[in-house]
């Protein structure tokens, strides 16, 4: 059950990413382009998202536990420190330099699968080396 | 007005797809309470990252995103996808792969989960990937590497 809604909230995450514009690397960098022909598509597909969250939130204070079971996993660190910092820094280079982020690389697999490969394989070169580095 | 200011923008389809991101997200909270963060979902599905869900649950969403991707591009027709050479693709990649799991998240977990619950160390990531993706493009175009 659990992996089923896991793959339908994938299915219409997908979606949301082919609609909204963000799995062109063009576009995105369009967004981040403050001195060029800006392109504010981003700033709506972010709004969009934040919207229903926000409510999810609400609703998630008022549940026990997650409606199809389990317990709710969510952070708890409050922390800033600077591996945060630092890895934001990084991977805002790495959006910028690419015109992805994980989310839309990964569904361009499906939609232009031999640049969205040589990406999705750099990234998790980038996340092992994290992890045989700092992450030990 | 948004199309004589911004000819390139397309507000309808960007907000329809953030609807459809942030009700996949909520679902992933409210449904199995979890996080609908993509870098760590991948990170986990592969084995890279530890953390509480099951590989199986991380896996599954991982492949709806390209599944996802492709049925809605049946449905709305070809799409313009343009990216940049290989040489960005594999720089950007590795910064992406690397900095998203130092800083713990990236635009799923930190700009949409987080954000929306107020998180503290959510909203100063953002701020953070936002400038320095801005800050990188402005670099690109100074230096002529954008659209490279």
């Amino acid at each position: 059950m659990q992996p089923l809604i896991s793959l339908i909230a994938g299915l219409i995450f997908g979606a949301g990413l082919a609609v909204g514009g963000m799995i062109d690397p063009a576009r995105v960098q369009a967004f981040l382009d403050l001195f060029g022909d800006w392109d504010p598509t981003l700033a709506f597909v972010m709004g969009g998202a934040i919207l229903p969250m926000t409510i999810a939130w609400v609703i998630k204070a008022r549940l026990d536990r997650p409606l199809a079971g389990g317990v709710f996993d969510v952070p708890d660190t409050t922390k800033l420190d600077r591996n945060l910092a630092i890895g934001a820094l990084l991977f805002g280079a790495g959006w910028g330099i690419g015109g992805l982020c994980p989310g839309p690389a990964i569904a361009d697999l499906a939609l232009a699968p031999g640049p969205a490969l040589i990406f999705v394989a750099a990234m998790l070169v980038g996340m092992g080396v994290h992890r045989l580095t700092l992450g030990r | 007005m948004m199309e004589a200011l911004f000819p390139h923008a397309a507000p309808l389809q960007g907000l329809i797809g953030g609807l459809l991101i942030g009700l996949a997200a909520a679902i992933m909270l409210l449904g199995l309470g979890r996080i609908a963060g993509v870098s760590g979902m991948t990170a986990r599905a592969t084995g890279i990252g530890g953390g509480a869900t099951p590989r199986l649950v991380a896996a599954s969403f991982v492949i709806g995103l390209p599944l996802g991707a492709g049925i809605a591009a049946q449905w709305i027709g070809p799409l313009h996808i343009d990216f940049p050479a290989w040489p960005a693709l594999i720089l950007g990649g590795l910064l992406v792969g690397f900095g998203t799991r130092m800083g713990s998240g990236c635009t799923s977990g930190h700009g949409v989960c987080g954000i929306s619950r107020l998180s503290r160390r959510s909203i100063v990531a953002t701020m953070l990937f936002m400038a320095s993706g801005f800050a990188t493009v402005a670099v690109m175009r100074a230096i002529g590497l954008l659209g490279v």
